[in-house]
């Protein structure tokens, strides 16, 4: 299915530096429209790391230093003219640790659209909240109580509402660190359920520790270790058969 | 451990050697922990006690200054004493200030009544013997009283002709006596009063006459040295007051504007942390050196008045802006990352994401210290000194570059005075307001803290 949908990233030769320390060894590869990516691999593979290229999250870090390309439809994030805000709208991500802003739940929501000018009128913004959060799936939790602040939800729908506010920007891909680590089993299985329904209108970047996620949830998977890309290719494919030694002896768990 | 030992399975015997010597450990460890908890719980008691002692001290001293003995006279606006011209009436051709000016030489006028005959006149009613004492009787009343009067004649010259009943401060010395601060068993060549005062002071106590009553004069009037029943802190509070107002108009703003920038947006190099470390440094600056720095840069290069509040207020900005910052930054620091991320990641500026996320959440922490500097700056005394924040100010001031002297300067003035009136209970009550004022700032702050604290 993979090659017929149009390109959405295309990576070539990543790197990316910490100081001194080479964290990447130059990833390549291919994101495709609607489809949801997995990264997998253990810890300080570099996963997170080359997902926080594709919108520049990494700028926030001192001394960190990319080289290479990643193209967002044929357009060089990295490029001198691009405008990071503008990326990252189009871009949007959603974290390890849910961290709604100590608001409103409706301000929470609010706040990208009013940011980037999406909505005149108070009427489109009201609209806005209401879809963005319907689609997360937490509309009819929390349609009762849009003032109250958005800490006081529990951690699965503080996830969901940090998705609807991610979405509720309309960005195009969406990157998803390790969404479910701070989760319990009920409110992970409710998030992977969301994802499967929003890679209809996006594409989905997620990096995940669980393989089992990866599997349910991924139509393509990409195994990281040391800063290298071991192997890439549909999910199915490399869970059931993996082409390198040591990408089944991680998901076998003989390491990781 | 008999338990241990009829236990068949022999490797147990081991574990139990190792037990032993933690149940040894164990009790050592108790021991120190116990010592550790004791020695804390009474270095706070100690503590506790003498801050105890202190207020306790002070109080008993200086709430005593708040009552004053004031005596009650009829005190009958004679016509014949107060003989000055009608109060002048704006014409309808007349200018305002050609009114003005008529107004203040009839107000002149009204200065030069021997008011102090009304209030001798009035005694006498009181004091049948008077006639024969007249020095004894000009010193009965504080001499600050007789303005009162023409006060009180300037806003309503009606009062002409008229008797009103009035509480008058009385003199200092009469004020003391009657406290029992002086011994009454002195002979009289050690007395500050004479014998004849001491027999009409005792005898118009007894009678009711000469009372201790609230009085406001510690808080309405500047300081004074003729007058000294009536000095009072007006001068120096609203010297502090102008003070700390440059101090928030500067201090403030710059120290939390330069704690962002330096926390959020300057880049990491040796010039910033030069420019930490210095900060730093500033903070440590013994402030008598901020003093030295005043009187040579904002006095002998920029002409600035002396004595003047304005160069007070620029001086301890100076002395509180590292306060302010490092309390900032500090309280951005522990301002989560994840919100900083949460706003970035939604294509918020970097400036966006402090000013909307960031700053909200750091202003109770930003305001805390903002007012614990203040506060500080609000006790400085050393630095004052130098800029002639020290000398004697009778008036209260009306702008920033008037002369001026400061709350805490006053006590020390106050402390350092030789009239009993002032280094006893004045001081103290200075002391009082003072630490009046630092509790409601401190206060303040907890307040601010608590209202506008989020979880997250």
């Amino acid at each position: 299915m993979t090659n017929i949908a149009p390109l959405k990233i295309r990576a070539k030769d990543v790197k990316v530096f910490y100081g001194d320390n080479e964290a990447l060894h130059g990833i390549s590869m291919d994101v495709y429209q609607n489809e949801v990516i997995s990264f997998i691999g253990p810890s300080g593979c570099g996963k997170s790391t080359f997902l926080r290229c594709m919108n520049r999250m990494n700028d926030t870090i001192e001394n960190c230093r990319v080289t290479g390309s990643i193209a967002l439809d044929g357009r060089d994030v990295y490029e001198p003219s691009l405008d990071v805000v503008q990326l990252r709208a189009q871009v949007g991500m959603v974290f390890q640790k849910p961290n709604p802003f100590p608001k409103s739940i409706y301000e929470n929501i609010a706040y990208g659209p009013r940011l980037h000018g999406l909505a005149e009128r108070k009427a489109d913004l009201d609209d806005i909240v209401e879809s963005s959060l319907r689609r997360a799936g937490l509309w009819n939790e929390v349609k009762d109580r849009l003032d109250q602040p958005g800490t006081g939800l529990s951690g699965g729908q503080q996830q969901r509402l940090c998705i609807a506010r991610s979405i509720a920007v309309s960005p195009e891909v969406i990157l998803m660190d390790e969404p479910c680590s701070a989760l319990d089993p009920i409110a992970t299985s409710i998030i992977e359920e969301l994802i499967d329904e929003l890679k209809q209108n996006f594409t989905i970047v997620i990096v995940t520790h669980n393989m089992q996620q990866a599997a349910r949830v991924s139509d393509r998977t990409a195994f990281f270790h040391l800063g290298n890309l071991i192997e890439i290719g549909n999910t199915n494919d490399v869970f059931t058969n993996p082409q390198q030694k040591r990408t089944e002896d991680y998901i076998t768990g003989r390491y990781g | 451990m008999t338990i241990i030992a009829e236990n068949p399975i022999k490797s147990v015997a081991a574990p139990s050697q190792v037990q032993q010597k933690v149940i040894a450990s164990l009790r050592k460890r108790h021991r120190k922990e116990k010592l550790f908890r004791s020695l804390g719980l009474s270095a706070v008691l100690i503590s506790l006690a003498l801050v105890a002692l202190l207020f306790i001290n002070i109080f008993a001293k200086g709430i005593p200054a708040f009552w004053q003995s004031a005596i009650t006279l009829d005190i009958y606006f004679d016509p014949k004493i107060i003989n000055v011209p009608q109060k002048p009436v704006q014409q309808a051709d007349e200018s305002d200030n050609d009114f003005r000016q008529r107004d203040l030489a009839w107000q002149n006028q009204v200065g030069f009544v021997n008011f102090n005959r009304l209030i001798a006149d009035s005694l006498q009613k009181v004091l049948p013997d008077a006639a024969k004492h007249r020095r004894d009787l000009g010193r009965v009343v504080t001499s600050g009283e007789r303005f009162a009067l023409r006060d009180m004649v300037v806003a309503d010259p009606s009062v002409i002709g008229q008797t009103h009943t009035l509480h008058l401060l009385t003199d200092a010395n009469i004020d003391v006596w009657l406290k029992g601060n002086i011994d009454r068993s002195l002979p009289d060549n050690q007395q500050q009063l004479s014998p004849k005062m001491r027999e009409w002071v005792q005898s118009l106590s007894e009678q009711g006459i000469i009372q201790n009553r609230f009085s406001l004069a510690l808080f309405m009037n500047a300081d004074s040295r003729s007058s000294l029943a009536s000095a009072g802190l007006a001068g120096a509070f609203m010297g502090s007051f102008y003070m700390m107002l440059v101090v928030i108009v500067l201090a403030v703003p710059m120290g939390v504007a330069a704690a962002i920038y330096l926390e959020e947006f300057a880049p990491r190099n040796r010039l910033t942390d030069l420019v930490e470390v210095n900060i730093n440094n500033l903070a440590a600056v013994p402030s008598i050196v901020f003093g030295l720095l005043g009187a040579s840069v904002l006095i002998g290069w920029f002409n600035l008045p002396m004595s003047a509040p304005i160069v007070g207020g620029l001086v301890l900005s100076l002395m509180t802006l590292p306060t302010v910052i490092i309390a900032t930054r500090s309280t951005l620091k522990a301002i989560p990352p994840s919100i900083r991320q949460a706003a970035l990641g939604l294509g918020a500026s970097k400036m966006q994401a402090i000013f909307h996320h960031v700053l909200p959440l750091a202003i109770p922490g930003i305001l805390t210290g903002a007012i614990l500097g203040v506060a500080q700056a609000l006790g400085e005394t050393a630095p004052l000194l130098l800029i002639g924040m020290k000398s004697f100010v009778a008036s209260v001031p009306a702008s920033p570059f008037d002369q001026a002297t400061a709350l805490p300067v006053q006590i020390y003035l106050w402390q350092g005075n030789e009239l009993r009136n002032f280094f006893e209970a004045r001081t103290s009550a200075a002391i009082i307001v003072l630490l009046m004022m630092m509790i409601s700032l401190n206060g303040m702050a907890i307040w601010l803290r608590k209202k506008y604290e989020k979880r997250w």
